[in-house]
């Protein structure tokens, strides 16, 4: 799968201002204030959610439902929003720590 | 080899045909034009098969386009002049600071206001602090070897920094002189292929002019300036490989003349050159010690090998600009490298002929009044 | 082309844009649609400050900033020198916002569609210049409220209609052009692989709200753009080879549509009624 991935560690500057492209060194985790947390009994494995995702953070998993990537998800819940079946809830992540 | 009879201009236009560029973008501005109507010439009539000669809609999306053919790795030409070189300055520091080894003939003309569309190095000067190579050409036969050569040492991997060759507007544009036309396959010899990273690849994808924030920013600054100063050496190196072929030598940055026991030192730029050692000839013959120090590059500029040739003179600038407020730009640089640049000439503004009698008369004013430090002509 | 046939390759991810952004979403699926042998060209905007902040580069093709006047001109750029080099089967798409189509860069747009470069210009139109912090723009609808616009004592908002693009460069005789939504993504999806296979210069304006600029709840990014569409404010409309296509409006209440929005908030409901009965 063709993705832009994380790389930590030293890099060689470039002598131009052209670089590999997709080359990552943070994560967007930090920006959330709410996850979407799937209810996977009530998933039909649509994938509305995942066409929606500005940020493409939305995987199908093997048994046809999805998962959140977390380090880039923003929690902008827009899945929850598109999703037909009310699958998915966005959940503070204040109260998931707690 | 052909020795034609033609105008700058048009042995530029001859040293791109042999360059043979994949990318020719260009929008029309006097006194540029007779470079790109000799382009689109070669073009319709099949003397540069593979090259796609594009008609723009401005300066600015001529070097906009330029930078993206550029930036696919293919040779690529444009050219300018006065208006609208300012009106693509926006592209200037950013073909520099992308790295694309772009290569622009400017035709050197005033800029308005007043309107006016004959030759000095106003639009030029002006851009010293974008980050490309700047050579200034004497006449028609230099001009048609800077087309080539500026290819060669832009592209060269340890520069990769775009280049504007000068050319004086009319005096040298239009101006008709015998030039030697190399043979095509004495320019391959020359001007090898241009290979690069710096491109777009579907093998190998990258993501190209980027953001550099603080701390990063310095890297891509410093790394640019660094380029520019392996410049010499490359355009050492390119001018004893062009001698070797072709027979014509050049001196690099500088090219001195009769300056080694001079007293008097007039430091010059561009087409007026050729006058200003006639003088120093006439002068000679008088028993002043009269020189010449043309400034082939300004960019690098080559601040040490000026303040080493000028050391013990008495040195004028002439140049075909002023920057209000300051003065010549020319002037300016020089005189932060040497002290003894004390005579600040501006001529030629708005295409006014410079004579003999003028420059002899910067000679006169230097032995004769060392108090004079601006002198219009 | 459905949302299964999509690539699951993500080529635009890691990007620093805002959450919920609708344009993130049209770069990301148009970048889905045309795969790895798409090359994306980005004037200074939103999408190429979130997307090129070195080291953090977040598009996984071929992909390049260009000035913020010069998209479409360095586009015919790199179509020319790719296609010196032999490269086929390609696709030179840009990403430019409302301001960066339809105002700085509308010279170098129609310079290309004069000479109908093959190339696939998409103006994602967020309605302003949001990077900035959300100035008027050409395509800034009537009324709205921007920074540049500001309500006040003798100011109602922005005074100035939208610019219809579209009716621009189809009078310029361009084999393509179409509006689309992000709220409805079948649909622009399926515009993206057409105009991808027709030769020439093709144009998708794509809406896409912007939370941030329109004032939004984040997660209502698709449910605006798809009431956008619903409610005939933005009609989906096509034009290809001379045939012109629209989708009728679904129904739905423009009264409503604006008044999700901040943006519109200062309007009276007088002001709301005469934007949306069509007379001012």
């Amino acid at each position: 799968m063709i993705k832009p991935t994380l790389h930590s560690g030293e890099f060689t500057y470039p002598e131009g201002t052209y670089f590999q492209a997709g080359y990552l060194t943070q994560k967007n985790a930090g920006w959330r204030t709410a996850r979407p947390v799937l209810d996977t009994n009530a998933c039909v494995g649509c994938l509305q959610c995942y066409l929606h995702c500005p940020d493409g953070t939305i995987l199908e998993t093997d048994d046809k439902k999805v998962t959140f990537d977390l380090d880039f998800c923003k929690g902008c819940g827009i899945c929850a929003k598109v999703c037909p079946k009310n699958a998915i809830a966005m959940t503070p992540e204040r109260g998931l720590s707690q | 080899m052909s020795t034609q009879f033609i105008s700058g201009n048009d042995a530029f236009a001859a040293g791109i045909l042999l360059a043979k560029p994949a990318v020719i973008s260009a929008y029309p501005i006097t006194p540029q034009t007779v470079v790109v109507e000799r382009l689109s010439e070669y073009v319709a009539d099949g003397l540069l098969p593979d090259a796609q000669f594009i008609h723009v809609e401005s300066e600015h999306s001529a070097l906009s386009c330029a930078m993206g053919a550029s930036a696919a790795g293919v040779r690529t030409f444009t050219a300018t002049s006065s208006q609208g070189l300012l009106y693509m300055a926006e592209c200037l520091p950013y073909a520099a600071g992308g790295r694309f080894p772009i290569v622009m003939m400017n035709a050197n003309r005033a800029l308005a206001l007043p309107w006016n569309i004959y030759g000095d190095q106003s639009d030029s000067l002006s851009q010293l602090s974008c980050g490309w190579i700047q050579a200034y050409a004497e006449n028609a036969q230099e001009s048609l070897d800077l087309a080539l050569m500026a290819f060669r040492i832009a592209e060269d991997t340890r520069v990769s920094v775009p280049f504007m060759v000068n050319l004086d507007g009319f005096h040298l544009t239009h101006t008709y002189e015998p030039v030697e036309v190399p043979e095509q396959a004495l320019a391959d010899k020359f001007l090898p292929e241009f290979v690069t990273d710096n491109k777009l690849d579907f093998a190998k994808p990258v993501n190209m002019a980027f953001s550099a924030g603080p701390g990063h920013n310095k890297r891509f600054r410093i790394g640019h300036h660094n380029a520019m100063l392996r410049a010499f050496d490359v355009i050492a190196e390119t001018e004893r490989d062009f001698a070797e072929i072709f027979g014509r030598s050049y001196s690099g940055a500088l090219d001195a003349y009769r300056t080694d026991d001079a007293d008097y030192v007039l430091v010059t730029l561009g087409s007026v050159s050729g006058l200003a050692r006639t003088v120093a000839d006439e002068l000679r013959d008088e028993g002043v010690r009269a020189g010449v120090l043309r400034v082939r590059y300004v960019r690098p500029f080559p601040g040490k090998e000026i303040a080493a040739i000028l050391a013990g003179k008495r040195v004028a600038v002439l140049e075909k600009d002023l920057a209000a407020g300051r003065g010549g730009a020319l002037f300016t640089e020089v005189a932060s490298v040497s002290p003894n640049a004390s005579l600040s000439v501006i001529g030629g503004l708005g295409g006014e002929d410079i004579s003999a009698g003028a420059i002899r008369g910067i000679f006169e004013t230097l032995r004769r009044e060392p108090e004079t430090e601006v002198l219009y002509l | 082309m459905n949302t299964r046939e999509l690539s699951k390759n993500e080529y635009f991810f890691g990007h620093k844009a805002c959450a919920g952004c609708g344009g993130s979403l049209a770069v990301r699926i148009a970048l889905k649609v045309l795969g790895d042998r798409a090359v994306a060209v980005l004037p200074a905007g939103c999408m190429s400050a979130v997307g090129f902040n070195f080291p953090q580069l977040a598009f996984a093709n071929n992909a390049i900033i260009s000035t913020f006047a010069g998209t479409a001109s360095m586009m015919t750029g790199i179509l020319a020198g790719l296609n010196a080099r032999g490269e086929k089967d390609f696709t030179v798409v840009s990403f430019a916002g409302d301001g960066g189509t339809a105002d700085i860069g509308i010279q170098a747009l129609s310079g290309a569609i004069d000479r109908n470069d093959d190339i696939l210009y998409i103006c994602y139109d967020n309605e302003a210049y949001m990077n900035t912090g959300i100035q008027k723009s050409s395509l800034t609808p009537y009324g709205a409220r921007t920074t540049t616009t500001p309500p006040g004592t003798v100011s109602r908002g922005n005074e100035f209609r939208k610019k219809d693009m579209l009716e621009i460069v189809r009078a310029q005789g361009i084999p393509y052009a179409a509006t689309a939504s992000i709220g409805y993504l079948q649909d622009y999806m399926n515009k993206v692989e057409k105009a991808s296979k027709i030769h020439g210069t093709k144009y998708i304006h794509v809406l896409a709200p912007c939370p941030t600029g329109w004032g939004y709840a984040t997660d209502d990014t698709v449910d605006i753009a798809k009431a956008a569409v619903d409610c005939g404010v933005w009609p989906l409309r096509e034009f290809e080879n001379g045939v012109y296509s629209e989708t009728p409006a679904r129904g739905g209440d423009k009264a409503e549509y604006l008044r999700r929005q901040t943006r519109f908030s200062h309007l009276t409901d007088e002001e709301v009624g005469a934007i949306t009965g069509g007379s001012l």
